[in-house]
């Protein structure tokens, strides 16, 4: 029993030979033409998969056991917290997060694995053979720098330091492992790139391959993010749901970068053009996931959010960095040139839509990698330490986000090659008027901003753009509505509801920031303060214990129009093992409000410092992003990726 | 020429690479000491083996290492076993016992060996205040008149020693 | 002009006229938005300019935070232990302030050398270690 991380350790060392001939044999056996080495590629990655996820559970049932001989487990643990967190304490730490990572990954592989049947012959060992290579340099890194298994023998201590107190929340249990499977699952659009570069085959079968994959983890990121921000928002006690942290922005950028590769992928696998730029796009996504690892693990960068950084860490993951993403981008240089696209495409084609989707996805990425870089470029150049604030983002982003989902009204219903100026005035001219005429109404009931009035228009249009293109699709003289509704495939169902996603989170960022109060006040006990049309009165505050905390409870009561509609317990708490504070924020959610009371600090005479803020729709950001996850999942399930692929 | 185009990605790239690896080594955090140079701060604190209390004429009449430590640093038992070594071979170490219980701090060099000349007991934090420090382990070199020449934060270890040593000349 | 060089000019102009209003974007926002770092030594050198975005600094002195007994203001300094910058603040600190803390503000320079903060940040440090004994380790190194 005591041998277990022992053991732990050992297997993250056999899976990293296991991942060595994964990299090494399936690739030599593509080079020889030898069948035997190719077929090695599938026991191989099931190995390698078992020996990770059995590290993984040993490290887990080390968390579960309080097992603080284990240094990892007593500097992330503690034996007051309570079970799940303890489990979840697993990737609550650098050395954990990167095990995961590295679980996640082959679980990947063999997933896909089992899938490649369906491939021809080399192609599916190569692409496993590509991810054994990643997976290989990722073993390393944890075992020479970070093993989570490294023990504190003989003198372990009795207890833990305890799990850093803003980790320990449901959202946070579940955050790292959605936003991990989507940045890791971009390894597998990246592998089939690498492979049809490697083997020449850079026709549009391997994106057909890697659309539905793609799609997959483009769905978890999507989830992550969400989450990631849903738990910003009621647990660092400041009511803002996106702060433009080097952190989040490294979660962002291979979000939008593989929002332009679904894109682009679609263009390649139906028309066969933007070949080389989509296999750049595929290993640009993969290298942001990487990068953003680096950079949040590396300390390069300061962040609120910073990590425990540590120079040796850094350099090998700037050299892990190099030679996947160098190697890839030389191999890149030599091989996609000799790419001709010969279809040609009309200017009013659906192919130039999404072109100019790609473009301006491709810049927004390009933009916050500046914005996120540029404090890096600026001491480089010893010009001095600066921060690049929220406000450049805002100013930048905004307008080319709002330009692009101008383009996604029009892009579904225009037609590959070419598509008729007639057709797109019929189906757009009204949803255009309505949007216009619908935002100006709302705008009579409040204070007129052009900026927020035209983001709202365009909302709108996306939406009546969507409801149009489905009425034109299932308005027919033969069928019943019902039927060819029913008729229209998954994909199509999926972009819509993705398409509608996008819709309602920024209906829901509008109307966060145009309609939100804040109001930070003194409150004594007895004391009342109106804001929006919400009274709060504050009775004082009561003495709670937790589990591992102690805690003072405000209590307050929300009146509306006299009538006491809530009672609200936000908590100050100070969490032992680390003797460190934490606000717990009261939320009193609702579709089309929240209300959200964080305390503050502990003034004179019973007196606390309280922030309350109403905030419209706030929901609706988070609910768009379901929606989009709920859309590329769909849209990976449609019945075409299932059939084999021979055509 | 064409294919020249196909190797931007490849350059950027590397371009980004090498801006990385000038950052990596930088201390974002580091804040040099404003006593380098000057004389250590006046103190008057408590001998933790005689019990009396002691000023700036108590410390030693050679150059020397001020160590603060405390038992709740898990570094400090990192780099005990160094000092240890340190000691063997004549360095002469003050140790300060940083906002820390002087039982726990009894126990604690008794079962791990006293590597310090002299221990002093600082429960309150106020001489770490008055050094300028922000946690433990760290490490100041002190000359025989009592000037304060360097400050180390962190882990005291082989490769840290190697500066210190050019310091205590 | 043959339609597939006219296309293709088409493409190539549309390419270039959205990536120079981006970069031009870029540039107008970079130049607005970049808040320089200062150190408390810098601020009390007189490098710092007056009324503009700028970050500061340091640790939190010991005794330094003041509070208004009505109203949420709050002033305290911050210091590298050569000089020292006083920070006036309206609204809740984080957490994670308290003295002896590092901390950054952002905010500008007001004519007496006092930063008028609009935010305070406190880093949530994975590995933060309080000076202050606590249970658990007082049990572990009892060991």
């Amino acid at each position: 029993m005591i041998m277990l991380p022992e053991i732990g350790h050992y297997f993250l060392i056999l899976a990293m030979m296991f991942a060595l001939g994964l990299a090494v044999l399936p690739m030599s056996g593509y080079a020889l033409r030898n069948a035997i080495l190719l077929a090695s590629a599938k026991p191989l990655t099931y190995v390698m998969t078992a020996l990770t996820c059995a590290s993984f559970v040993i490290l887990a049932i080390a968390f579960a056991q309080d097992d603080f001989s284990v240094l990892y487990v007593s500097q992330h643990s503690n034996s007051l917290l309570p079970v799940w967190y303890k489990i979840s304490a697993v990737w609550g730490g650098h050395e954990g997060s990167l095990l995961l990572w590295i679980t996640i990954l082959t679980l990947w592989a063999s997933w896909l694995a089992v899938k490649s049947d369906s491939l021809p012959n080399s192609t599916g060992p190569v692409v496993l053979s590509v991810l054994g290579i990643v997976a290989t340099g990722f073993l390393a890194f944890i075992l020479f720098t970070s093993s989570p298994f490294i023990r504190l023998l003989p003198d372990q201590p009795m207890d833990g330091v305890d799990l850093n107190p803003l980790l320990q929340d449901i959202g946070l249990i579940i955050h790292p492992p959605m936003l991990y499977m989507g940045y890791v699952g971009f390894s597998v659009a990246f592998a089939f790139a690498i492979a049809a570069l490697i083997t020449g085959n850079l026709n549009a079968s391997w994106a057909r391959w890697a659309r539905p994959w793609t799609n997959v983890s483009w769905a978890f990121l999507t989830l992550g993010i969400a989450l990631g921000s849903w738990w910003a928002y009621y647990e660092l006690g400041w009511g803002g749901w996106w702060f433009w942290d080097p952190v989040e922005n490294a979660s962002l950028m291979p979000w939008l970068a593989g929002t332009a590769l679904i894109h682009s992928l679609a263009v390649t696998e139906k028309r066969g053009v933007f070949k080389s730029w989509t296999v750049l796009l595929a290993i640009f996504t993969f290298s942001l996931s990487l990068l953003g690892t680096f950079l949040v693990r590396s300390g390069v960068l300061t962040s609120v959010h910073a990590f425990a950084s540590d120079p040796t860490r850094g350099v090998f993951i700037l050299a892990l960095l190099v030679v996947i993403i160098g190697s890839s981008l030389f191999l890149y240089a030599l091989r996609a040139s000799q790419v001709k696209s010969k279809v040609s495409f009309g200017v009013t084609g659906r192919e130039s839509w999404l072109l100019i989707n790609n473009i301006l996805l491709t810049i927004l990425t390009l933009t916050v990698l500046l914005g996120t870089l540029y404090p890096l470029i600026f001491d480089a150049f010893n010009l001095g330490r600066i921060s690049v604030g929220a406000p450049y983002f805002n100013a930048v982003f905004s307008p080319i986000a709002l330009l692009l989902i101008v383009f996604m009204g029009i892009a579904p219903l225009s037609k590959w090659h070419n598509t008729k100026g007639a057709l797109l005035w019929r189906m757009a001219w009204l949803p255009a008027l309505l949007a216009i005429a619908l935002s100006a109404l709302v705008f009579t009931f409040h204070e007129f901003d052009a900026f927020l009035w035209l983001s709202f228009a365009i909302a709108l249009w996306l939406v009546l753009m969507c409801v149009r293109d489905w009425l034109d699709k299932v308005i027919t003289d033969r069928q019943s509505l019902w039927q060819r509704a029913c008729k229209l495939p998954r994909h199509y169902y999926g972009m819509q509801l993705a398409h509608i996603g996008v819709a309602v989170s920024l209906i829901g960022v509008i109307f966060v920031s145009m309609n939100s109060t804040e109001t930070i006040v003194r409150m004594a006990p007895g004391d009342r303060v109106t804001v929006a049309d919400y009274d709060f009165e504050f009775l004082g505050t009561r003495h709670v214990e937790g589990p591992n905390y102690t805690a003072d409870t405000g209590v307050i009561n929300v009146f509306k129009d006299g009538k006491n509609i809530a009672q609200m317990l936000p908590q100050k708490r100070l969490y032992q093992a680390r003797q460190q504070m934490m606000t717990e924020a009261a939320l009193n959610p609702g579709f089309t409000r929240d209300l959200y009371i964080s305390l503050g600090e502990r003034l004179e005479d019973g007196a606390w410092g309280v922030r309350i803020y109403v905030k419209s729709f706030v929901r609706w950001i988070w609910l768009g992003g379901l929606l989009m996850m709920a859309g590329g999942l769909l849209a990976a399930w449609d019945k075409r990726y299932r059939r084999k692929t021979g055509d | 020429m064409k294919k020249l185009l196909f190797f931007i990605p490849f350059i950027a790239f590397v371009a980004l690479g090498v801006v990385f690896y000038q950052q990596l080594g930088k201390d974002t955090q580091y804040m040099p000491s404003a006593l380098i140079g000057k004389p250590m701060p006046e103190f008057k604190l408590i001998n933790m083996d005689t019990d009396a209390v002691v000023d700036n004429t108590a410390m030693p009449n050679e150059s020397y290492l001020l160590n603060f430590w405390a038992t709740w640093c898990p570094s400090c038992s990192a780099e005990h076993a160094y000092l240890g070594e340190l000691a063997q071979q004549g360095v002469n170490i003050v140790g300060v016992d940083y906002k820390d219980e002087t039982p726990a701090a009894k126990k604690w060099l008794a079962e791990k060996g006293n590597p310090y000349s002299l221990v002093l007991l600082d429960e309150m934090g106020h001489f770490g205040v008055d050094m300028g420090i922000t946690g433990a382990p760290e490490t100041f070199v002190v000359s025989a008149e009592g000037t304060v020449l360097y400050r180390h934060q962190g882990v005291v270890d082989p490769e840290v020693w190697q500066t210190l040593k050019e310091y205590m000349q | 002009m043959h339609p597939v060089r006219k296309k293709r000019v088409i493409t190539i102009s549309v390419i270039l006229v959205v990536l120079s209003a981006a970069i031009g974007l870029v540039m107008y926002a970079l130049s607005q938005n970049i808040n320089l770092f200062y150190s408390p030594s810098q601020i009390a050198a007189g490098e710092a300019p007056l009324n503009v975005t700028i970050r500061a600094g340091g640790m939190v002195v010991d005794g330094s935070v003041k509070r208004d007994s009505a109203s949420l203001d709050v002033a305290f300094m911050v210091t590298d232990y050569k000089h020292s910058v006083l920070i006036e603040y309206t609204g809740i600190l984080p957490d994670l302030f308290r003295e002896g803390q590092g901390i950054v503000a952002q905010g500008k320079l007001d004519e007496r050398g006092v930063l008028i903060a609009s935010e305070v940040l406190a880093k949530h440090d994975e590995e933060y270690m309080p000076p202050e004994v606590t249970d658990a380790l007082e049990k572990a190194k009892a060991e």
